[in-house]
């Protein structure tokens, strides 16, 4: 990692607004904190600006990011460089590939990606291909190591590449044929490559004469796609406030 | 109170006390740099590592409670030890990590001698380095005129971002990047705009901010070292003045809990530059409306001749801003015996000292504004006024337990407040408790009624300091173990003046009327430079620059500067307190009083003292609470009482706006100083900017 600076004056806009979405959407934010706090919302009002901006974030969005929370631009500043998810000099038009470059991945293959990157892109992270579409930069772990080398494009993550699907995915990127986010060899999510291995007995009544029991996957593709419930539904009801403290000895 | 064990002592501390703090108290010496005790904590540079008792590891003391420790597993007291051989080990190892990224660099750091780094570094840091790699490198960052930047130094302890945001009040500084790329920066390396930015120089434990001034000018063991008394406001805030032979180098804060804490102004600190320049070290005789320069005999002479036909009512004479209570003494026992009532300060009209002290002084005094829980300021801007005394309420206010409301300037003054008005009928309406807070004033267990130079310099001042009495005996903030009026005088002299009786005797004139055209035939000037003097009076000036006054002047005897002679001054809340004589005026310049006991002599009214003790026994034989240094004189609040009773006087409906135009140019040394007119240009500009 090096000195994370703002990026040169010639490149950074004059001014900063917010859509009138965004701005709306900022506001619903702020109203989430108790009154004096609402400096809490900065990370999520930041990226939005971020996001706004086309994956980065200008000098005049801090100020404007951090004058609408009505703190000191310098708390706004040491947010956006502290964080790298925030970039601070202008991204691919079109894609920006952050590859991870952490031990597992680096280990499945990592430096082949990397490689592609250079050769396609740019030599260098960070700055931009020679139509302004693409950028990279090398991450530390994404949390895929299962599907090791992994590389993140926008909110996606592109899985289990190799050089050939890698390539695969930023033609796709180029020519506006977009693939399909998740692993690219095949596979079902992180499940063994080839299909099931174990348990493959399990719910298939069915016998075969030479090999006994017919292999069923317990579960198929199509199964796991179901969309399961909401994350905030609860099957059991909410606890109970904690009773009064049975110990006081004030009553 | 909590027990505890602490290198084998036994000691009972309070239960809020961190483990530094106990250990401080047992008398362990902990080594640390990120902690600062008027700072909050951030527990990040790890030096003050102790070893608690079936800890598994050193524990930070800083950021460590006390209570937090456990006892032993039959109930003994939590035992901690801050010299065994793991705490040593574990301070070794940070020292090590600290000195990775930092320069070898001592010979050529001003911070060398005086340097946390330094010294902690020979207690427990390692006599080579393992670290083969490079050094880690950072730009020096702009931080504005007065703190020079050498980023390499810094460990990132965050003092300073925490000594803007929390003492100053100006969250202009901030810790950017992350890890080892961290960076101390202003925004944009804009510069600083607090008044006390120069104490992020004594705050920094390493030579990473270091005064820009003062930059490859002196060692601290070269200096001479004189604890003084600073003048650049009422505040009196407690210095330390280095000399190096005849040259002042360098103002530096000393601790005194009840004015200044440790910190001190940028106007108090960096006006060193003016105490060289601009200086008047000869007399002066005006001869065919040119000054010429003359021995003291011939300007005595020159005096001597103006004076012979004069009566007594046609002399005046008017103390200036930095006179100490001596000089004006003097100045005020030659002016008896030539016959002369025309007695006056620049500052101190509204003011009438035969009505008792507590009419005239901050009575809640300083350390005062910690109990007050509201607070009224009239008429002042103590950002500019008083730059650590805002600070003191700053820091009352960050408590929560203060509210503050505001008549005069709308100004920025770092904390926030209820901003009333800036008028007199805001006053009215306020006594006649048709504003809000009049109700938070009466309610208050504690109030303050501050009066502020926006009131006292007016020429209505003494009626308006009559009706705030009158408000701050109405509200209830004069009562048994309470005085809540107090005065912010914006100049040195002013208390110490007044407690000598430095004003218009029977019949004398204002320094108004003193100034007015064809009033006076001869007019001494002890340094008043703020207050244009008469074209037609002959004109005797006794001060230290070339300023206002001396261009004026018919007849200049050059004076000391307050570094320069050893002298009382009272401060605003009645302190008093001695400045200490740091250096020798220059050239043929002597000392204040001498020059009047000198010129007494030529007018044949000889003055009855040789010596300044001799000068003290006679002033303290007047006015004997002189003798009590540092101690502040009790008050009789009835004189309170008796200024509002007293009212009087039309007031005039202009708004109460503090007269400070420019914190950093408002008396002659500053105004010779190049430092103080840098940062006066940079002020302004951030003015500028700010209003496009």
């Amino acid at each position: 990692m090096a000195v994370r600076r703002l990026a040169p004056k010639e490149l950074q806009p004059e001014s900063f607004a917010f859509t009138e979405e965004n701005l709306a959407w900022a506001h619903q934010q702020i109203a989430k904190y108790p009154p004096g706090r609402q400096a809490s919302a900065v990370i999520a009002i930041m990226w939005r600006a971020h996001e706004q901006l086309g994956g980065w974030i200008t000098e005049a969005a801090i100020r404007a990011v951090a004058d609408l929370l009505k703190m000191p631009h310098i708390r706004a500043l040491e947010i956006a460089t502290f964080y790298t998810m925030f970039q601070l000099q202008p991204v691919g038009k079109k894609v920006h590939v952050q590859v991870c470059g952490t031990t597992p991945c680096r280990l499945r293959g990592a430096e082949d990606i990397i490689k592609v990157c250079q050769n396609r892109i740019h030599h260098e992270p960070f700055h931009l291909s020679d139509d302004g579409n693409f950028s990279w930069e090398e991450v530390e772990c994404l949390g895929s190591c299962v599907n090791a080398p992994m590389v993140m494009i926008s909110k996606d993550t592109y899985e289990d590449l190799t050089p050939d699907n890698f390539g695969k995915v930023l033609d796709g990127f180029a020519s506006g044929n977009f693939p399909t986010p998740g692993p690219q060899n095949g596979r079902q999510f992180s499940a063994p490559e080839g299909g099931p291995r174990v348990l493959q007995s399990v719910g298939a009544p069915d016998n075969d004469a030479d090999h006994g029991a017919v292999q069923h996957p317990v579960l198929t593709d199509s199964d796991a796609k179901k969309p399961g419930a909401a994350a905030n539904v609860q099957e059991r009801p909410s606890p109970k406030p904690p009773a009064d403290d049975a110990t006081r000895k004030d009553r | 109170m909590i027990k505890l064990i602490v290198d084998g002592k036994e000691i009972e501390v309070p239960p809020e006390y961190t483990l530094m703090q106990a250990c401080e108290a047992a008398g362990a010496e902990i080594p640390r740099f990120c902690y600062h005790e008027r700072l909050s904590i951030a527990g990040n540079c790890r030096m003050c590592l102790v070893e608690v008792k079936g800890t598994p590891k050193p524990v930070a003391s800083c950021a460590w409670g006390v209570r937090d420790c456990r006892p032993g597993p039959k109930g003994e007291p939590p035992e901690i030890s801050t010299r065994s051989p793991m705490v040593k080990k574990a301070r070794e190892g940070v020292m090590e990590f600290l000195l990775i990224n930092h320069p070898l660099d001592c010979p050529i750091c001003d911070q060398g001698g005086e340097c946390d780094l330094q010294d902690q570094a020979m207690g427990y840091g390692a006599d080579t380095s393992r670290f083969a790699e490079n050094k880690r490198a950072v730009e020096d960052k702009y931080l504005g005129v007065l703190v020079k930047t050498s980023m390499n130094r810094c460990i990132q302890c965050t003092r300073c971002v925490r000594f803007a945001s929390e003492i100053c009040g100006v969250p202009e500084m901030g810790l950017t990047g992350r890890g080892e790329d961290v960076e101390i920066t202003t925004y944009l390396e804009s510069a600083l705009t607090s008044e006390l930015q120069g104490n992020l120089v004594d705050i920094c434990p390493v030579g990473a901010l270091t005064s820009k001034p003062y930059a490859f000018a002196a060692r601290p063991w070269e200096l001479g070292k004189t604890q003084s008394i600073d003048v650049m406001d009422a505040v009196g805030s407690a210095i330390r003045v280095d000399t190096r032979g005849r040259e002042v180098m360098r103002i530096l804060p000393r601790v005194n809990e009840a004015v200044n804490e440790e910190w001190i102004s940028d106007k108090t600190r960096h006006i060193v530059d003016g105490l060289r320049t601009q200086r008047l070290d000869r007399p002066y005789v005006r001869e065919n409306g040119k000054l010429r320069a003359a021995t003291w005999s011939e300007a005595f002479a020159a005096i001597a001749a103006k004076l012979k036909d004069v009566k007594g009512e046609r002399i005046g004479a008017i103390a200036g801003d930095l006179a100490a209570v001596e000089d004006m003494f003097a100045l005020q026992d030659l002016m008896t015996r030539l016959g002369s009532a025309n007695l006056a300060t620049e500052t101190t009209h509204a003011f009438d000292p035969s009505l008792g002290r507590a009419s005239y002084i901050f009575n809640p005094t300083i350390a005062g504004i910690e109990q007050a829980d509201a607070l009224l300021i009239i008429g002042c801007n103590p950002r500019k006024e008083a730059a650590v005394l805002n600070a003191r309420i700053r820091k009352r206010w960050r408590t929560g337990q203060m509210k503050i409301a505001v008549i005069g300037d709308h100004a920025e003054l770092t904390y926030k407040y209820d901003y009333l008005g800036a008028g007199v009928d805001t006053l009215s309406e306020l006594a006649a408790g048709k504003q809000s807070f009049a109700d938070v004033l009466k309610g208050a267990k504690n109030p303050i009624v501050l009066v502020g130079a926006g009131v006292t310099a007016r020429s209505d001042g003494a009626a308006l300091l009559a009706m705030a009495a009158k408000l701050a005996t109405d509200i209830g903030a004069i009562k048994d173990g309470w005085n809540g009026f107090a005065v912010l005088h914006s100049a040195a002299s002013s208390v110490g003046a007044l407690d000598i009786g430095f004003v218009p005797g029977e019949g004398g004139l204002t320094a108004a009327q003193m100034v007015g055209e064809g009033a006076l035939d001869v007019m001494f000037s002890l340094g008043a430079d703020e207050i244009k003097l008469p074209a037609d009076a002959f004109v005797v000036y006794i001060g230290t620059h070339g300023d206002r006054g001396a261009h004026r002047a018919d007849v200049i005897l050059p004076g000391a500067a307050y570094t320069e002679k050893s002298g009382i001054y009272v401060n605003t809340e009645g302190r008093v307190q001695i400045a200490g004589r740091a250096a020798f005026p220059p050239g043929e310049a002597r000392e204040d009083w001498a020059i009047i006991r000198a010129l007494s002599d030529a007018l044949g009214a000889t003055l009855p003292y040789d010596s300044l003790v001799a000068l003290r026994k006679a002033l303290t034989e007047k006015v004997p609470h002189l003798l009590r240094i540092d101690q502040i004189e009790p008050a009789d609040p009835a004189a309170l009482a008796a200024l509002a009773r007293r009212g009087g006087g039309a007031i005039g409906k202009a708004p109460l706006l503090s007269p400070i135009g420019d914190f950093y140019l408002t008396n002659p040394i500053a105004r010779a100083s190049a430092v103080m007119a840098e940062c006066s240009r940079v002020a302004s500009g951030q003015i500028l900017t700010a209003a496009e």
